[in-house]
């Protein structure tokens, strides 16, 4: 019981909010504080059960230092987006007790998938943490009038399920060819097939799957619009958690032999640039900031999938390094967009005009977690390029390196953009100094402490993501 | 490791330089009041200076290794290592660096009347990556200041410039930011040879030519753009013009000479053969550098813009002195980065003294003021014959020996750098008549007051310097000599092993 502790949290929480949608008028207060508690409350508890090791439900689940890990990071992702996103400003008051449910439950479907060994339990996880994001997207205020919204809940659902069609249809390949959906028997299976196409079609079907989470080329036209369209909040949680899971599973998987590493490396080689390239160039023009950061987004995407191509742990664990460290920079620049979205309206780059004067902290917080990003060392995003470079290069991949590198280069001009909208230039009409509740403020400053320090002294968390990745190999 | 001598032994006296800053810099985060920021950021960038001495005295001027080393682990899985050590070649340029702090402090503090506090913050860390970069030896120390560098320097000019600040301070974070983006796979792909990122390990080893080509150009292409070399210097009038006398104060003296140490400590070492391969291209580069410079220099009515082409005119001195690749060529060349950094600071000290007053940088309005500011012009007329290489004047020293070098090398080559020369004294002139006397149409200059205690404290040690180095060069080349002789030697004995190996082959 102990070990699941986190997912029976989450399951009490949806439930409180169940309930709490029957009453007739739900205070307010007690919602945003409750959302703080529970928020707080998963994230203990996964440190709690950190450790724990045990396998439930008929070997479908399994609890161990590496799910543990995963769900510590998606539990203090989680925590992080309802400090900052605690006044749903984008959500209508009557739906709020909803929306929390579908957030929580969405949350322990994939605490659910990190933990999951067996297809089916992969599969019906996956679409639990899915379906509920899938409502959380229309669920915005009709306050532009446009109905955004509804047009980015339908992209999201139709491009989710055709990756889910994809994702089924390659596991039942897999079970076709082994005979069992536990992974543990299907590896060994595997291996005594050979370099079957039938084996690297179903691999790469299922990874498909999870490409569409993380957003990898040519998985990622929901992206921008959904950014757009859901909530700032909302996007905040999906442009981070969901990604942490389905990082945890892409390397899971990448243990099923394939019998062609060689076609599967190239494969991954391929879809890596593609990424960065199509990410970064279509995020240069974008005026919208969740569209920008959304671009920028599937070009990370194509630098984790560097660290899977390795095909080896250390690669792995540098997969997972940069990941985490990409989910605390983007949290950190969710909060700051959340807390100057006052109305929970849409932000242009233009809207962060003068940003310094209104609000110098946010404009730091900003900042920094924008050069992380961009990759200007000494912060986090720095260390996980040039680990994944160096990894990849050691693959001798002198080419995909070397498009990588130029891919920096490019970045650097619409984060550099933001930047300079926030610190030189003024906006024109005097507008209103923003108030920061201390603690989004204080976690905002914690988030950058964090990318600081993973960034100037990686070699505690590289060790230690590797050492987790090999336990599961 | 046997080339770093005194490897952790006694204080640790590079750390601190590195450290004390950015101590100091959190400082200010927890007490952010302006007049607080700026006699502390003045007390910390004192106190850095005189700290700094201490390399002076313990320096020991007849070893080539790397002194006051040490050594800590960093990240272990890749074989990263904090490791930093002084020697005869970046000895002068940290002491320059923490030399000038003081007086960019001093030049700001009337000039920076908004957000005092966080422009200081960023001087200090500016200080703290500018020490790192010269005294880094392992490959990826230096790259992550180089890179880092560019925040604080990005904000320098986009918070405090001037007019044109946002396209001046995005164009010098795209140039710097994409030219160095290449090194970082260069230094990769040199791990994967050496296994290690420590860079004498890389020094002197055999790659092939093919390797040495490619990452040499990596490499070239970085430090060039930092130079800045002819065809790539385009970001460097428009970052000088609009930074804050302090900003063009750091790009000029400290920012510049990155390039040029980059070369001399990287590209001739690692990449012997493709450097004597394509030398003679970057010579005619400097050559052309220096021409281009000192033409642009004499059409420019805008006194920074003016100093900023010369700059171009005058590191094409140094690059031209590293390349011809003999003793005197490469003291010059570090002789005029020293030098370069202290006229061309002091000039943009001067510059930023008459903004002050004026409001503007037209040479045109700032015509005929020598009747109002005898002190001024005093310090200004000494610089402007330094800057042209006066003799007796430091710049003299450097780029005589540069010349000199030049000439054993290819006469042609030196004989195509005088005009260079020549163009410098022209519009400096050219500047200096204007400012001190100008014509008989000068605007009204009666309400300019001269220079006071802090304006002039500011730039004394400045002229004392121009004429130390000017007239007893001795002890500053004398640090440098062991270092320079070493990597003489070990260029004339590659080129020798090279030509052996050539014949030797069938």
């Amino acid at each position: 019981m102990m070990a699941i502790l986190p997912e029976l949290v989450l399951l009490c929480g949806a439930t409180f909010y169940f309930i709490v949608s029957l009453l007739p008028s739900p205070g307010v207060r007690l919602l945003r504080g409750s959302s703080i508690f529970i928020g707080l409350l998963v994230f203990a508890s996964a440190c709690l059960t950190y450790g724990q090791e045990s396998t439930l439900f008929h070997n479908a689940y399994v609890v161990d230092n590496y799910t543990q890990m995963f769900k510590v990071l998606i539990g203090f992702a989680l925590a992080v987006v309802m400090i900052f996103g605690v006044e749903l400003r984008g959500i209508e008051n009557s739906v709020r007790a909803e929306y929390s449910m579908f957030l929580y439950l969405s949350v322990l479907g994939l605490m659910m998938l990190v933990s999951s060994v067996e297809l089916i339990a992969i599969f019906i996880s996956l679409e639990l943490s899915s379906f509920a994001l899938y409502v959380m997207v229309p669920m915005r205020d009709d306050s532009t009038g446009t109905r955004t919204q509804m047009e980015a809940g339908i992209k999201y659902v139709l491009f989710g399920v055709m990756a889910t069609g994809f994702m089924l249809f390659g596991m039942s390949y897999l079970f076709g060819l082994t005979g069992s959906t536990y992974l543990q028997d299907i590896i060994p299976a595997l291996q005594g097939l050979g370099g079957q196409p039938a084996v690297v079609v179903s691999v790469i079907m299922i990874l498909a799957g999870f490409f569409y989470k993380l957003a990898v080329f040519p998985m990622h036209f929901w992206v921008p619009d959904v950014y757009e369209g859901a909530s700032n909040e909302t996007t905040g949680f999906i442009a981070t958690v969901p990604k942490l899971g389905a990082v945890a599973l892409l390397i899971r998987l990448m243990t099923l032999p394939s019998g062609q590493p060689e076609f599967l490396v190239q494969f991954l080689g391929g879809v890596a640039v593609c990424s960065m390239f199509y990410g970064n160039l279509c995020a240069l023009v974008q005026k919208d900031i969740k569209r920008m950061l959304g671009y920028s987004g599937i070009s990370h995407a194509g630098f984790v999938v560097l660290g899977l191509l390795s095909l080896r742990a250390e690669g792995y664990g540098l997969a997972i390094y940069y990941i985490a460290g990409y989910v605390i920079m983007n949290l950190a620049c969710f909060l700051v967009i959340s807390a100057l979205s006052q109305r929970g309206e849409n932000l242009q780059i233009d809207d962060f005009n003068g940003l310094y004067k209104r609000q110098p902290v946010l404009a730091f917080i900003l900042s920094v977690s924008l050069f992380a990003l961009a990759g200007i060392p000494p912060f986090v995003g720095f260390m996980g390029k040039f680990f994944l470079l160096t990894s990849t290069l050691q693959q001798d991949h002198l080419i995909i390196v070397i498009l990588a590198a130029i891919n920096t280069a490019i970045a650097i001009y619409y984060y550099l953009s933001v930047v300079k909208a926030a610190y030189t230039t003024d906006s024109n009409d005097e507008q209103p100094a923003i108030l920061v509740p201390p603690m989004t403020r204080i976690t905002g400053l914690v988030l950058v402490v964090m990318i600081i320090l993973m960034g100037t002294l990686p070699s505690k968390f590289v060790n230690f993501a590797g050492s987790l990745v090999q336990s599961i190999m | 490791m046997d080339v770093l001598a005194n490897l952790n032994g006694g204080f640790p006296l590079l750390s601190f330089l590195i450290f004390f800053p950015l101590a100091g810099s959190l400082v200010l985060f927890v007490y952010p009041k302006e007049t607080f920021a700026k006699y502390w950021t003045l007390a910390v960038t004192i106190i850095t200076a005189l700290m700094s001495l201490g390399l002076l005295f313990g320096f020991d001027r007849t070893s080539t290794k790397y002194q006051f080393a040490e050594l800590h682990t960093w990240i272990p899985q890749f074989n990263i290592n904090y490791v930093v050590g002084v020697d005869g070649i970046s000895i002068l340029l940290v002491i320059l660096t923490t030399f000038i702090m003081p007086f960019c402090v001093l030049a700001s503090w009337k000039y920076i009347s908004k957000r005092v506090t966080a422009f200081m913050f960023c001087l200090l860390i500016m200080e703290t990556s500018m020490v790192g970069v010269f005294v880094a030896l392992d490959f990826i120390l230096f790259y992550v200041l180089w890179e880092f560098m560019l925040i604080p320097m990005y904000l320098l000019i986009a918070i405090w410039g001037g007019p044109r600040k946002v396209y001046a301070s995005i164009k010098f974070f795209l140039y710097t930011l994409a030219g160095s983006v290449l090194l970082l796979v260069a230094i990769i792909a040199l791990y994967m040879k050496n296994g290690s990122f420590f860079i004498p390990d890389m020094m002197w080893n055999e790659y092939s030519m093919v390797f040495q080509v490619l990452v040499f150009l990596a490499f070239f292409l970085a430090f060039a753009i930092k130079v800045p070399m002819f065809p790539v210097h385009t970001w460097l009038p428009a970052a000088h013009v609009e930074a804050p006398t302090a900003g063009s104060v750091i790009l000029a003296s400290i920012l510049l000479k990155m390039g040029t140490y980059g070369m001399l400590r990287f590209c001739l070492p690692i990449t012997p053969d493709a450097s004597l391969l394509l030398a003679p291209y970057i010579l005619w580069l400097s050559i052309a550098g220096i021409i281009y410079g000192g033409f642009t220099a004499l059409a420019q009515h805008d006194m920074k813009k003016l100093i900023a082409y010369s700059s171009v005119g005058h590191m094409g001195f140094v690059t031209l002195g590293i390349f011809v690749f003999n003793a005197q060529g490469i003291q010059g060349a570090i002789m005029q980065m020293i030098n370069h950094g202290v006229t061309t600071g002091a000039l943009f000290l001067c510059v930023g003294m008459i903004y002050e007053r004026t409001h503007s940088r037209e040479l045109r309005l700032a015509t005929g003021v020598g009747k109002f500011m005898p002190w001024y012009v005093t310090f200004l007329v000494f610089f402007c014959l330094s800057s042209f290489g006066f003799p007796g004047t430091n710049s003299f020293i450097g780029e005589f020996l540069v010349l000199a070098g030049t000439f054993r090398e290819n006469e042609i080559l030196a004989l195509a750098a005088i005009p260079g020369a020549v163009l410098a004294a022209a519009y400096m002139l050219r500047m200096l008549q204007k400012i001190v006397w100008g014509g008989t149409d000068n605007p009204d200059q009666s309400y300019l007051t001269d220079l006071n205690i802090r304006e002039i404290v500011t730039l004394a040690p400045f002229l004392l310097f121009v004429f130390w180095i000017g007239l007893g060069p001795e002890p500053f080349m004398n640090l440098m000599d062991a270092s320079v002789q070493q990597l003489v030697d070990q260029l004339g004995q590659w080129q020798q092993h090279q030509h052996v190996a050539t014949l030797l082959l069938p």
